[in-house]
């Protein structure tokens, strides 16, 4: 089981200073919570994509990257990636270009996007969002997969002869989850190609998140993956902990009732009571979060949302001490214990290079010297014709 | 033995007791004796809307759904007839009742037979149900019956007001008992547009035979 933090990308003001902080400030902040990730021992930093203010994360390879080149074990990700408004043909190539930077330690999470005016910055219309999502997935797949693609879709012009560079490392696509909340064409698309599934798990009632993830593990299993229990699911959750359940309620209530998303409405701890959110000792959060396998089946990827609505970077950073030193560690014990033997292990470069190859040649594309186009002789790459 | 139905009455009145669930409980008791007549039987159900204020209000800005909304659904949910009413402001229904049935799924009251009412301190409100209310419930495809109830100060003193009370009421059992809504909901629930999870969480069929689930599985988008 793998267990990170994922971040919105939010810049808030701090309802308890006043003061918002600057886009250089959150940016260099969000590179020291990543850092710390790692410095605590969890396995996975996520960030989003958004492309408005009062959001920073609209270029998320860079960062990873950067990011990546800092740590050495973390495991960097989205959440999500917009497959709707970038064209699917540099998310393969950026995110290739990530995968050849990080040595594999990275992956990625698709989403379609809700903010209906971003579509047409980028040329698209949210009306179509479903079957741009489906349709340029198809085309991203296929990119990662075969070294020369002729593709025709109905959203984006037609490639022929098309080589995306570079190609994955080891020849082997970055893993890729699709979060959906109650889209059963996204669970089906994860499952028809036997990639992971996310839920972000913030808003409840879970009951959304059940029945998708159960169609997911089901089509999982009908296209011929592996069983239900062996499907890839991958969850969020958010927390905020103290060493006494009374200081971590009194710390977090400021930033709760002004949070963006959910602030100015229920009282924390009716959100508490009804949705994921733990707010508490790390005893509280422990035993919370190991009900969500009760709901969901064993799965692969815990995340955690903790640096949003303000929170100061000082608050975020001891956040993460304590996640990591108390919560995490704990819960890893806890889960081992429980899980299902046939559940799957959680997606690793290295796992999935043994996976494809076994204890056969890892194949490393050369290409051939450069000859103008892939359309006329045969392949780009010195190894395939 | 005959069947027993369930009647769901709504309220947006705000005092204890008020006109508004004064007019609604009314209508129920007249539906009662009427269904009664007809050998069977109706288990009336109050959702008092005042006491879920603050749940509405927080499903509005955060989408989170509290516990006592969740039962107001279910109980929609499981309604063979419903009476919805409300005290008009400013030439309007109350926000309290518009705010709750937008929160609704769109497809929870499909073919649900409904009589709406209405209470006002003048009778120049008096097209108020007519003329705002119906288009909501077109909207959530229920099936209204012709005769609309409002009651302003004056109305309260005039025989007038129980003879259309007693129409309503005959209108509201006449579908009920006529099972409009299970024909439509058994014959022709899948022509309506549904959403995946919507109608209180029962809508659950998943078409994997269309054209977007071909897509999703690495078909070509028409």
């Amino acid at each position: 089981m793998q267990f990170g933090i994922f971040s919105v990308s939010d810049i808030t003001r701090d309802p308890v200073s006043g003061e918002t902080p600057t886009e250089a400030e959150r940016i260099d902040a969000i590179v020291q919570i990543a850092e710390k990730a790692e410095e605590v021992g969890l396995d996975v930093f996520a960030i989003g994509e958004h492309h408005n203010p009062p959001f920073f994360s609209s270029a998320p390879t860079t960062l990873l990257s950067h990011i990546a080149a800092k740590t050495r074990k973390l495991i960097v990700s989205t959440a999500t990636t917009l497959i709707t408004t970038n064209d699917p043909v540099r998310i393969a190539e950026e995110y290739a270009m990530l995968q050849h930077l990080a040595k594999g330690r990275m992956d990625l999470m698709l989403g379609r996007g809700n903010t209906a005016p971003v579509y047409p910055w980028f040329g698209a219309d949210i009306r179509q969002s479903l079957p741009l999502a489906l349709e340029n997935y198809n085309l991203l797949h296929r990119l990662w997969r075969e070294d020369v693609v002729d593709w025709e879709g109905k959203f984006r012009t037609p490639l022929q002869g098309f080589t995306s560079t570079p190609r994955p490392l080891d020849d082997l696509p970055p893993f890729v989850w699709h979060g959906s909340i109650r889209t059963p064409e996204i669970a089906e698309q994860a499952a028809f190609y036997g990639d992971g599934f996310f839920a972000n798990n913030i808003f409840w009632p879970k009951e959304h998140y059940i029945r998708l993830i159960k169609f997911y593990r089901q089509r999982y299993a009908h296209h011929g993956h592996g069983t239900e229990k062996q499907a890839i699911v991958g969850l969020g959750g958010q927390a905020y902990i103290a060493k006494r359940s009374q200081d971590a309620i009194k710390e977090f209530r400021p930033y709760f009732n002004e949070a963006p998303v959910y602030g100015h409405g229920p009282r924390m701890e009716d959100f508490m009571d009804q949705t994921p959110l733990s707010v508490g000792s790390p005893q509280e959060i422990i035993d919370k979060t190991l009900t969500f396998r009760e709901h969901f089946g064993d799965y692969q990827r815990q995340m955690f949302l903790m640096d949003h609505a303000g929170l100061p970077l000082k608050t975020v950073l001891n956040q993460l001490d304590l996640l990591g030193e108390e919560v995490v560690p704990v819960l890893r014990k806890e889960i081992e214990a429980r899980q299902d033997p046939e559940t799957a292990k959680p997606p690793t470069h290295a796992g999935r290079v043994s996976d494809k190859y076994g204890d056969g040649p890892v194949r490393q594309p050369k290409p051939n010297a450069n000859r103008g186009d892939n359309v006329t002789g045969g392949s780009p790459y010195q190894d395939s014709k | 033995m005959g069947q027993n139905f369930q009647l769901v009455v709504v309220s947006a009145g705000t005092s204890d007791p008020s006109s508004t669930r004064l007019l609604a409980d009314r209508v129920a008791g007249r539906v009662t004796t009427l269904v009664g007549k007809r050998a069977q039987t109706v288990g009336t159900t109050v959702v008092e809307l005042r006491e879920l204020a603050t749940e509405i209000a927080n499903a509005l800005v955060s989408n989170h759904i509290g516990p006592k909304l969740q039962n107001a659904i279910a109980t929609l949910q499981h309604a063979d007839g419903i009476v919805a009413s409300t005290p008009v402001y400013k030439a309007g229904a109350s926000g309290l009742l518009t705010s709750f049935f937008q929160i609704l799924d769109n497809d929870l009251l499909i073919a649900k037979p409904v009589v709406l009412a209405a209470t006002a301190g003048t009778a120049r409100h008096a097209l108020v149900v007519d003329d705002q209310m119906r288009g909501l419930f077109a909207y959530l495809r229920t099936v209204v019956v012709p005769t609309s109830l409002f009651a302003s100060t004056e109305d309260w003193q005039d025989n007038g007001l129980n003879k259309r009370i007693d129409r309503a009421a005959l209108e509201l059992v006449a579908l009920m008992t006529s099972g409009f809504e299970k024909t439509v909901r058994d014959e022709s629930w899948g022509s309506y547009q549904h959403e995946y999870g919507s109608a209180g969480g029962t809508e659950l069929t998943i078409d994997l035979d269309s054209d977007l689930m071909r897509l999703a599985a690495g078909g070509a988008a028409n």
